[in-house]
């Protein structure tokens, strides 16, 4: 090959370089490793599903034979189940990220900031949202509930209730999993936040069952969909900021 | 006594507050003015709401405490948000002034909002007969107090300073959400707790004596910050500098 061929070829050296995937495939990309890997061993689906239900009856043992008491309040326990299962969830999503130091390489790949974070609580979404399929139909049977409205808005009230969840467990989950008492500090950093979601989740389902004579509905919609929009946005800004320091 | 007069009181920690970005150093000479003006104004308000002030007609006695009560949950949150503008003061220029303040903010803001909501269960005794009652505004403030509580243990469990400074700005910059639930759950939520307190609702004999003493109490919280600045600033230089820059002996075998 002559000098002159050689510089003519340089060219086609630079564009075969990788193309950065931006940010949307970037969280595409992430998201699938995610939840191929949970497909492929399933455990933490598993863990989840069992530790939900076992919260669930738990709630009826330790209230008693009482199914006046159990009906009234059966959506706050539904909703605390999901709560509960959501630390197993979460602390488990960056446990995996820790082995063999995987953060550090999704980092280097050059992985988005803000794509982890999509993809960490999009996967965390679809996990709960798919405990609570699980767990509503169960609720109604073990509950002895009537659903008076549509089960669609139960789907959309479960959608928005876990994706707020998602959100702020993600953000919160980065942080703990990297601290000495990780255990600890997840629950109480994360719950009370979540607070104002569990009062407006609670509601909203509680008129499911219930009826909503006073079209209290759309008010609670609004306030969860303004909390995702709050919490999405937070985890959005600060999350880069947060594992550029672990 | 006329109701404004505790108010020219408000212009001595305003003042300052407003002159500390021009001056960093103002406190280090007016913090005993301060301290003084805390003294007497929480004095004056609890002699007041003690002895002048007649029983009201529905309480009775247990009126007084809200002179107390009220300036101290109100600092609370005050401080609370100034943890949030530290916090994010830290996050857009990474400031080691904003992290010492976010700390000192958090932790004389638990301080505050703990003795307040004790001194609301002691008044809840005798009004609604219960220390406790499980109302959006009492749980709110508890769900801020065990928030705070986790902000400062993160700290505690966080070695490297600068790992610490982020983790926790990120964590004060979220938290304002519960501030903000606790100022409002009393109009978000049927709540027993009554609306925030405007001196045309509060009862008419008790504003001086509570002017008096939610001054005071400012004050105070401001002389509190102000110290525990000090403390985390000793303690940042200790952990960021090497030993012999703190003036251990050199070469003393």
């Amino acid at each position: 090959m002559t000098p002159a061929e050689t510089v003519a070829q340089a060219p086609a050296v630079t564009t075969a370089r990788p193309v950065r995937p931006g940010l949307f495939a970037c969280t595409v990309i992430l998201l699938r490793k995610d939840l191929l890997l949970e497909w492929r061993t399933r455990a933490r689906l598993n863990a989840l599903v069992f530790f939900g239900i076992c919260t669930l009856l738990m709630f009826s043992f330790a209230l008693g034979a009482n199914a006046m008491a159990l009906r009234e309040h059966a959506s706050g326990y539904f909703w605390l189940a999901i709560l509960f299962a959501s630390v197993l969830s979460l602390s488990e999503s960056f446990r995996v990220e820790q082995e063999n130091h995987s953060l550090d390489g999704l980092r280097l790949a050059p992985a988005n900031g803000r794509a982890i974070f999509l993809a960490k609580a999009i996967g965390n979404t679809v996990l709960l949202w798919g405990l609570g399929a699980v767990l509503a139909p169960l609720s109604i049977a073990v509950f002895d509930l009537r659903v008076v409205m549509s089960l669609f808005t139960l789907a959309f009230i479960m959608l928005v209730g876990s994706m707020a969840i998602s959100a702020a467990g993600t953000f919160y989950a980065s942080i703990a999993s990297n601290a000495r008492a990780r255990d600890v500090l997840l629950p109480i950093l994360l719950f009370p936040v979540l607070v104002p979601v569990l009062i407006a989740a609670v509601k909203a389902t509680t008129m499911v069952f219930e009826g909503d004579p006073m079209n209290q509905m759309e008010s609670w919609l609004t306030l969860l969909g303004s909390l995702n929009v709050i919490y999405w946005g937070l985890g959005l800004v600060l999350f880069p900021r947060i594992i550029e320091d672990l | 006594m006329p109701s404004w007069v505790p108010l020219v009181l408000l212009l001595v920690p305003v003042g300052i507050c407003l002159a500390l970005p021009f001056k960093r150093d103002l406190l280090d000479k007016v913090w005993l003015v301060l301290a003084a003006e805390a003294v007497f104004g929480i004095g004056v308000g609890t002699y007041l709401a003690l002895f002048s002030v007649p029983p009201e007609r529905d309480m009775g006695e247990v009126v007084r405490i809200f002179a107390a009560h009220v300036p101290q949950v109100q600092n609370a949150l005050l401080a609370v948000v100034l943890n949030f503008g530290c916090s994010l003061w830290f996050l857009i220029r990474k400031s080691w002034v904003a992290d010492s303040l976010a700390e000192s903010s958090a932790e004389v803001g638990l301080y505050l909002g703990a003795v307040g909501t004790a001194l609301g269960a002691i008044w809840a005794k005798p009004t609604w007969g219960v220390y406790w009652t499980w109302d959006p505004r009492l749980t709110s403030a508890a769900v801020m107090l065990i928030y705070y509580a986790g902000y400062l243990a993160l700290r505690r469990f966080t070695d490297n300073p600068d790992t610490r400074a982020t983790w926790s700005a990120a964590l004060g910059t979220f938290g304002i959400v519960i501030p903000v639930t606790v100022y409002k759950s009393v109009v978000w939520m049927k709540s027993m707790h009554q609306v925030q307190s405007s001196p045309e609702t509060v009862y008419p004999q008790l504003v001086t004596a509570f002017r008096f003493s939610a001054i005071g109490f400012l004050c105070l919280m401001i002389v509190f910050i102000y110290q525990r600045y000090r403390i985390a600033q000793e303690q940042l230089k200790r952990e960021v500098a090497p030993p012999e820059a703190l003036g251990a002996p050199q070469g003393a075998a």
